[in-house]
């Protein structure tokens, strides 16, 4: 079991939740996982062609996953992974 | 160039002079230096006024808009009595209130990539307190070109972001972030809201990054990146490293130049006009008032439900925008329909949805339930 932290943008499709529980041993597994419980990230992580978007990061402890084996990356229990979004600020919608 | 400091200037910043690590040379260092701060709203309020007070020698700030009542909340460097006046202006009245000892130069204009360049240009560091996708990358691109830290804070709700992107020594912002999200993905600050102290919290960070680099002291966050979340008072740091694909900062970079930030971003970065589906899809609030009398139309409110308790169109169907690919099956496309939410940019990209899926009889309301409320319905508050 790993812990996933959401950040604020991207918890409307958490239930609300800062944090989930995800499964796997491999970041995409984890992934795969995260869609499952919460189908609605979907669309804000993925592209059309099924591609991590460019604006997400996702984070292994203190380190960007593409540092590492990007969506390969193996995880160990207890690890904790975190998303990182752009965020622009205050501008009027 | 100053080489000391008046009687005066030394009771000021007593409290600075006796911190070994600045002192009388680091005071110095201040007075001969200077920072470009790019917007004078959330961040650049706490920014601005730091450092101000700190005595940095020159302060540049960028903005074109004038004050509303709805920024105080949180940008505090303005006040009552200056709604309606430029933000530059108001900005630099406080800040020579502040500090008559320093300079503050204004820059009453968008910062773009036709001025960004002259502008930044004489400034030793760049401060990213813009509230855009596309005003980002330009402050990103610029700091690289000119080889000149830039010292970025973002905020969202109660989540904010601090790291200084100096690619000379480090990533830059386009390492960690090589491509905005497409619009509409993520909400923005209007649409989620912002808790008023969040900017204060983050930009005070930001004006101590800032310092830092201008003394030449302590750890710079190069490299770093700084999460924070208010509601969870959590602070967590990773670590960001140098992108060998990235297009603007590595020696194989394919951008030298500035480029159209709008369309790299597909947002306007300025004139916050995008509040209209396109003329012909739009339909204003005066028209609207005499269909509704007329005809027998369909209003779907795409605005979270939380926002109803503000204001609301009692007739009105609520999907928001979030939900409503998932729960088009509510809607009738044989229906004509008119959809609407603060402003008009939600329904702007609503109608995106809609008619994507084959919805031919929508219409946009311009300018939103806030327009409703201005020009037709005065008893709703505007917000």
């Amino acid at each position: 079991m790993t812990i996933l932290k959401i950040p604020t943008p991207l918890r409307p499709y958490t239930s609300g939740q800062a944090e989930v529980e995800v499964h796997g041993i491999k970041i995409n597994e984890v992934f795969d996982d995260l869609i499952t419980q919460y189908p609605t990230l979907k669309s804000h992580l993925y592209d059309s062609a099924g591609k991590m978007r460019p604006f997400v990061n996702v984070f292994l402890g203190e380190h960007n996953i593409k540092d590492l084996q990007g969506m390969d990356t193996p995880i160990r229990e207890g690890d904790r992974l975190m998303l990182i979004p752009s965020i622009a600020g205050g501008w009027h919608g | 160039m100053v080489e000391e400091l008046s009687h005066e200037e030394i009771l000021r910043y007593s409290r600075h002079l006796l911190i070994p690590e600045v002192g009388l040379k680091g005071q110095l260092r201040l007075r001969n230096s200077s920072a470009l701060i790019i917007g004078t709203g959330g961040l650049g309020s706490p920014v601005s006024l730091y450092l101000a007070a700190a005595g940095v020698g020159r302060i540049g700030l960028v903005d074109y808009d004038v004050v509303d009542s709805s920024n105080l909340q949180r940008q505090v460097i303005h006040g009552s009595s200056t709604v309606g006046k430029l933000k530059v202006e108001s900005a630099r009245e406080k800040l020579i209130d502040l500090n008559p000892g320093i300079q503050i130069d204004i820059f009453n204009e968008p910062y773009t990539s036709d001025n960004a360049m002259r502008i930044a240009r004489d400034f030793d560091i760049i401060l990213d307190g813009t509230d855009n996708f596309p005003t980002r990358y330009l402050t990103n691109d610029v700091a690289v070109f000119l080889g000149k830290p830039n010292v970025y804070a973002s905020i969202y709700r109660f989540d904010g972001q601090v790291s200084v992107f100096h690619a000379k020594q480090g990533p830059c912002y386009r390492c960690l972030f090589p491509e905005p999200p497409p619009p509409g993905l993520v909400p923005s600050c209007a649409e989620g809201g912002v808790l008023g102290v969040l900017p204060g919290t983050i930009g005070t960070l930001q004006a101590t990054e800032a310092l830092k680099l201008l003394l030449g002291i302590g750890d710079p966050m190069i490299g770093k990146l700084l999460l924070y979340n208010a509601l969870d008072m959590s602070f967590d740091f990773v670590k960001l490293r140098k992108n060998p694909n990235c297009r603007v900062c590595p020696p194989n970079a394919d951008i030298h130049e500035l480029i159209d930030y709008e369309e790299f971003c597909g947002v306007p970065g300025h004139d916050h006009d995008d509040t209209s589906a396109g003329e012909a899809w739009d339909i204003t609030a005066i028209e609207l008032a005499v269909r509704i009398k007329e005809n027998h139309l369909k209003l779907l409110d795409v605005r979270e439900a939380h926002e109803l308790e503000i204001s609301r169109l009692p007739s009105a169907v609520n999907i928001p925008l979030g939900q409503l690919a998932e729960r088009l099956s509510e809607l009738d496309s044989a229906q004509e329909m008119v959809v609407f939410c603060k402003r008009g940019s939600r329904s702007a990209r609503a109608l995106e949805v809609l008619i994507s899926a084959g919805f031919k009889k929508v219409k946009n309301l311009k300018g939103g339930i806030n327009a409703w409320a201005e020009e037709v319905d005065q008893s709703l508050p505007i917000y």
